[in-house]
């Protein structure tokens, strides 16, 4: 039963959100479902913050190597999450620390990839095989037309100068060829997501159950 | 000397790097900016919006991307409050309530927008794609019962004019993933037919052109030179248009150690040969 009730759960609210879907008789199923879910995803937030503290906190009591960045990111849960409660969200310390510490640690944690990104292109991206070339080239097109520095390298050619830049950017590479291969992927992808949705309603993948 | 070359220390790029963004930062070197149809777009349409409309923005980023999209939601909240619309605001991401908050404080003042009459903040709704769907169904009144100060929007008159997504003229998200411009086209453009346009990260703007062409949305600013864009559009040069230097030295930069690594990889492959 413990592991049967979860899949006539599924199967039932899974068929009931179909079925509504092209029955508009039915369509307050789904809206009641639908309540439901935006309230059982606070729970979700709850269960996260709570397998956080269990997995550092244990990392913390074993004094597993690095056991200190557990430590400051228990503190940080902890610390934001009172002064949320008893100074509030929208101005005071919680608002301090979101601007002053969370945003400006954020921000450099993105802004690192600047300096990977590069690095990992000294490295890697050479021009091995025709379609490594291709994409090299294609590269190099839109890295360079998407800053305004492209732009004026692009009118200073003669011979490309006649063409737009961003003509050839926007219709061309985003528009055509990108657009092209990206529906491939999204109608791939799309199809990928009803296969598993039925196997999941039907019981056939039970990952969600906790690997069973 | 070829192999030295190949394997240069990393930190080296890394210097390069650091100097190609912090130089033009700190001068300038003011390159021209060109409008690009996508964000031409947005700046038609909600030139277009009747004065008084209400438009809902979407503030669906965090403060990891607040570089690359917060230039953008100024740049639309500032061209909305000229043109005299109102605004909804409203986050699928926990982290664009005080983001949203941030923007709607200083654009308020500058434009002496007064609130609950001229604009409102729902804050942070969580739930991404089943709460929109249930926005749609169900309506604003009940599903956002209070503002982002829990003020219940009972007290706000703006919000007594929306009930479901028909009340908007416009959507405008700014998204750095998941919840985001997705999840709006699902939504409130493919089921309730209303315009979506919006800004999300450069890395993700490529996945938003097939929409573009379908016109499902209507508009898009991609990344920082969108954002750039727009600032340019609404005549309010911002941090975006002064990252652009920045960015364009660094692209450049990485365009340049490409070909570096790629000469140095047919030098040596020349010498295998010979």
């Amino acid at each position: 039963m413990k592991r049967q009730l979860p899949l006539y759960i599924t199967f039932i609210t899974g068929l009931a959100m179909l079925i509504q879907f092209y029955m508009p008789k039915i369509e307050f199923v789904g809206d009641i479902f639908q309540k439901w879910f935006a309230i059982i995803v606070v729970f979700a937030y709850i269960l996260g913050a709570g397998s956080l503290i269990l997995v550092n906190g244990q990392k913390i009591l074993k004094a597993s190597p690095g056991w200190g960045y557990n430590l400051v990111l228990i503190i940080g849960l902890f610390g934001m999450f009172f002064i949320g409660i008893f100074f509030g969200i929208s101005k005071g310390p919680f608002n301090f620390l979101f601007n002053y510490v969370f945003t400006p640690l954020s921000a450099t944690m993105f802004s690192l990839l600047a300096f990977f990104i590069a690095s990992a292109a000294f490295r890697a991206f050479k021009a091995k095989t025709p379609e490594a070339t291709l994409l090299l080239l294609t590269a190099f097109i839109v890295m360079i037309g998407r800053v305004p520095i492209g732009e004026v390298i692009w009118n200073h050619i003669p011979f490309l100068s006649q063409w737009s830049l961003n003509d050839l950017i926007e219709r061309w590479i985003m528009g055509a060829f990108n657009t092209a291969g990206q529906r491939a992927i999204l109608l791939g992808a799309s199809i990928g997501l009803i296969s598993v949705s039925l196997k999941i309603l039907l019981g056939i993948e039970r990952g969600y159950l906790g690997g069973e | 000397m070829l192999n030295k070359l190949k394997n240069i220390d990393r930190r080296i790029i890394f210097i390069f790097i650091f100097l190609a963004v912090l130089i033009p930062l700190l001068k300038p070197i003011n390159l021209p900016t060109q409008v690009s149809q996508p964000v031409q777009n947005i700046y038609d349409f909600v030139e277009k919006i009747p004065e008084g409309k209400i438009v809902l923005m979407s503030f669906d980023y965090g403060p990891s991307t607040k570089i690359e999209i917060n230039p953008m939601a100024l740049s639309l909240v500032r061209q909305c409050f000229r043109r005299n619309l109102r605004i909804v605001g409203i986050c699928l991401w926990p982290e664009g309530a005080n983001l949203s908050r941030e923007v709607f404080n200083l654009l308020s003042k500058e434009y002496h927008k007064e609130y609950g009459k001229d604009y409102v903040n729902l804050g942070f709704k969580a739930g991404g794609e089943p709460t929109l769907v249930s926005l749609g169904k169900v309506g604003f009144k009940e599903l956002c019962p209070q503002d982002i100060d829990n003020k219940p929007i009972k007290e706000l008159p703006l919000m007594q004019e929306i009930n479901k997504y028909d009340s908007f003229a416009l959507v405008l998200t700014f998204s750095a993933g998941v919840p985001g411009i997705k999840e709006y086209i699902r939504v409130t453009a493919s089921q309730y037919k209303i315009p979506v346009a919006g800004g999300c990260t450069a890395v993700s703007a490529s996945e938003m052109y097939p929409f573009l062409a379908s016109g499902q949305l209507l508009g898009l600013m991609g990344g920082l030179k969108g954002a750039s864009e727009y600032e340019k559009l609404v005549g309010a040069p911002g941090d975006a248009i002064k990252g652009m230097d920045a960015q364009s030295v660094a692209h450049l930069l990485i365009v340049l150690l490409i070909i570096f690594t790629n000469l140095i990889y047919f030098l040596e492959k020349a010498k295998k040969k010979t």
